[in-house]
């Protein structure tokens, strides 16, 4: 077991672990501030980025595409909000229409450009490949203490453990500012806490977890993660601390239980292949909101007037 | 060039002739439909549908190979796709109604969920030795290339269907979209008719999918919608414009990426109607960017013109480089800054009209003309001129300007 697992199985987890916790992470403040979806968003526009930066530098190498991608995320926001004020226009359709816009003209980029060379397509954008990103260095658990096989883990788990610690470091710097301009966005102002440039740095961030994810499983995972653990874990608490710990559970859950269950479960039932394990991460994080939406402690709505 | 003008006229084969006609009944189904969830302010609630439609595709076609049958028959995949997709309709009601979640938080765990499924689901389709899988990947991105006649009398058949059912639910739709409490009152259903709305999304994004693809459906719902609302105040105008700019889009775009093969319908059907949404916000009559600059600027133009005059009436200096040019502008003043004749009578009026005015505000406490006082409307465009001359007595000899 030991050898093999830490060839084939370790990382990818690691990866998994690693993305869908910086994901979940600020999912929660996005959750409470009703801006589930830019995430959603966030992870679609993702496409034409990467491709333009592709298109720029020739290769396809992680930096220039990140920030390519970061960069796309960001101007998708300020044209969300440009299209929301200038033409009056409610939130979630302006974000439609930007996305599916920016989408639809990465797939053209890429269809038009000549990437047939490389590895980029959309298939790949959508459910990324967090199976190939095997260890192969590695000749069982003696090589976590050995730095020429570290070396050679793949460039995705330094990559998403420095965007966990930058999204970590955010929240926990900006922990006071962000819980009290996320619920009450006048008192923020009134105590001098610029909400409007927090609300900004908030969507940045999540702009650099979902592009960090998104380049080692792709976007499903990315959108899941954002929206599916703290809103489990909404379910699970009144508090916000409480909240963010428990979504960082659920998403570790999801993603060592969907690893699992795509990985070994099929083989287990005498099946031959594996089946995808960024849907399958989704799919668990999907029975965990499930199982919360049934059973959470504070699963249901008080004292609010219920919507016609 | 000659390519696209000769599929614009429908003259570069049967095929191309086809899916040109196809996408332009689609377009104008999804615009119609969009524009009740655009209105009713759920229009991402669609793209959860057209997400979810991924695992009742590969379910379907599991269960058609387990039948014995080919697999890719697209009216059973279309059918799977409705059932699994009215399941996440479904399911993201059953969250927004029994637990504390917003809609979209529940919009955004149902679409993900139902994907990532959908993805582990054609990873087993893939792996199977039955069938010929390989056109699944086709319905995420869409696919017109081979597309067969009677696919395409299915796409008609199905977009009439959805234009009928918003023929007869206009006025319910209508009325749920903007006042859902009062239609409750009037005993229209209110949750009935949403269903119903609902449904007719449904019916787009599945007759989407082949030519779209259920990644950028949602684009053909929302955008058309979004961009008719900004020619127009009236609902039924909206729908049609919608209607229009959708059949317009999927025309177009089927035209052009039947020119040119290698790229994809959809994203192309999707940028035609994003441009014309460009379009629309930019030279909208009332509602676009040009014509609010254009107001703006009248509007900034006539408070300067209104301040300088009063300033020339209290013989008070203009610093101001806009006023000026505005005044000059008028004749008013000459290029050395002093009034012309002109100048000094309209500003004595301008004057006389603002002491006027602040009689009329004692007068008229009770508020029913605010807004009215904003200097910018004529005195006499409010009062009768009875009314102006009773203002005139009681200010006596408050203010000597000669009128």
């Amino acid at each position: 077991m030991g050898q093999e697992f830490v060839q084939l199985s370790l990382t990818p987890m690691l990866i998994g672990i690693l993305a869908a916790v910086a994901c979940a992470l600020p999912g929660n403040f996005l959750l409470l501030r009703r801006q589930a979806l830019i995430g959603d968003a966030i992870s679609h526009v993702v496409l034409p980025g990467i491709v333009v930066a592709f298109l720029f530098t020739g290769t396809v190498s992680a930096w220039p595409m990140m920030i390519g991608a970061s960069l796309a995320a960001i101007f998708a926001v300020v044209l969300i909000e440009a299209i929301k004020r200038v033409g009056r226009v409610d939130a979630g359709a302006a974000m439609g229409v930007v996305f599916t816009a920016m989408f639809a003209d990465g797939v053209l980029l890429l269809e038009l450009s000549d990437t047939s060379s490389v590895h980029l397509d959309v298939e790949h954008a959508l459910y990324g490949n967090l199976e190939s990103l095997i260890w192969l260095a590695a000749d069982g658990w003696g090589s976590l203490a050995d730095w020429t096989a570290l070396s050679e883990m793949p460039p995705q788990v330094g990559r998403l453990a420095l965007v966990l610690a930058l999204v970590s470091g955010f929240l926990f710097a900006f922990w006071k500012e962000l819980t009290i301009s996320t619920f009450d966005e006048g008192f923020a102002l009134s105590l001098g806490i610029r909400a409007r440039l927090i609300g900004f740095l908030l969507v940045v961030t999540t702009a650099v977890a979902a592009v960090a994810a998104f380049d080692a499983v792709g976007s499903i995972i990315v959108i899941a993660m954002f929206i599916c653990p703290p809103a489990s874990a909404r379910l699970m608490t009144n508090g916000l601390g409480h909240q963010v710990a428990w979504s960082t559970l659920f998403a570790g859950a999801s993603a060592i239980l969907g690893y699992v269950l795509a990985g070994y479960a099929p083989l287990w039932l005498g099946a031959e292949n594996s089946v995808s394990a960024a849907g399958m991460i989704a799919t668990v994080s999907g029975f965990i909101l499930g199982f919360a939406c049934v059973l959470g402690p504070k699963r249901k709505r008080i004292g609010a007037a219920r919507e016609v | 060039m000659e390519n696209f003008l000769s599929a614009l006229f429908l003259q570069s084969g049967y095929n191309s002739a086809l899916v040109a006609i196809g996408a332009a009944l689609l377009g104008i189904a999804a615009g119609g439909a969009g524009t009740f969830i655009f209105l009713r302010k759920r229009a991402l609630v669609s793209d959860a549908a057209a997400h979810a439609t991924l695992p009742g595709i590969c379910l379907a076609f599991m269960t058609m190979v387990a039948l014995g049958g080919d697999g890719r028959s697209l009216a059973g995949l279309m059918a799977g796709s409705a059932i699994s997709a009215a399941a996440a309709l479904v399911l993201v009601d059953w969250i927004v109604r029994e637990t504390r979640l917003p809609e979209d938080a529940a919009i955004g765990a149902v679409l993900s969920v139902f994907f990532g499924f959908g993805i582990v689901l054609m990873t087993v389709v893939q792996n199977m030795t039955a069938g010929r899988q390989a056109g699944l990947e086709s319905f995420l991105l869409g696919s017109t290339a081979g597309m067969l006649f009677n696919e395409a009398v299915t796409i008609a058949i199905a977009g009439a269907a959805a234009g009928a059912v918003l023929f007869l639910l206009y006025r319910p739709m209508t009325l749920v979209a903007f006042d859902p409490e009062f239609a409750a009152t009037t005993g229209i259903p209110v949750r009935a008719t949403d269903l119903a709305t609902m449904g007719l999304v449904l019916v787009v994004t599945v007759i989407g999918l082949k030519v779209v693809g259920l990644v950028l459906i949602v684009a053909m719902l929302i955008i058309p919608a979004v961009a008719a609302r900004f020619w127009t105040e009236r609902v039924d105008r909206v729908v049609l414009i919608a209607s229009l700019m959708g059949g317009v889009s999927g025309y177009l775009g089927a035209a052009l990426s039947a020119a040119h093969p290698q790229v994809p319908t959809g994203a192309v059907i999707v940028l035609v109607a994003f441009s014309l949404f460009v379009v629309s916000l930019l030279l909208a009559p009332a509602r676009g960017v040009v014509a609010s600059v254009f107001r703006h600027l009248r509007f900034q133009r006539r408070v300067h013109l209104r301040q300088g005059l009063l300033a020339l009436a209290r013989d008070e200096p203009i610093f101001d480089r806009l006023t000026l040019k505005v005044l000059r502008g008028e004749g008013y003043i000459r290029g050395d800054g002093v009034a012309t004749l002109q100048g000094r009578a309209t500003a004595a009026n301008a004057l006389r009209d603002e002491a006027r005015w602040e009689v009329a505000r004692e007068m008229h406490l009770e508020g029913s003309l605010s807004g009215r006082f904003d200097g910018l409307n004529a005195i006499e465009d409010v009062f009768t001129p009875d009314e102006i001359r009773e203002l005139d007595r009681q200010l006596g000899g408050r203010i000597a300007v000669v009128s």
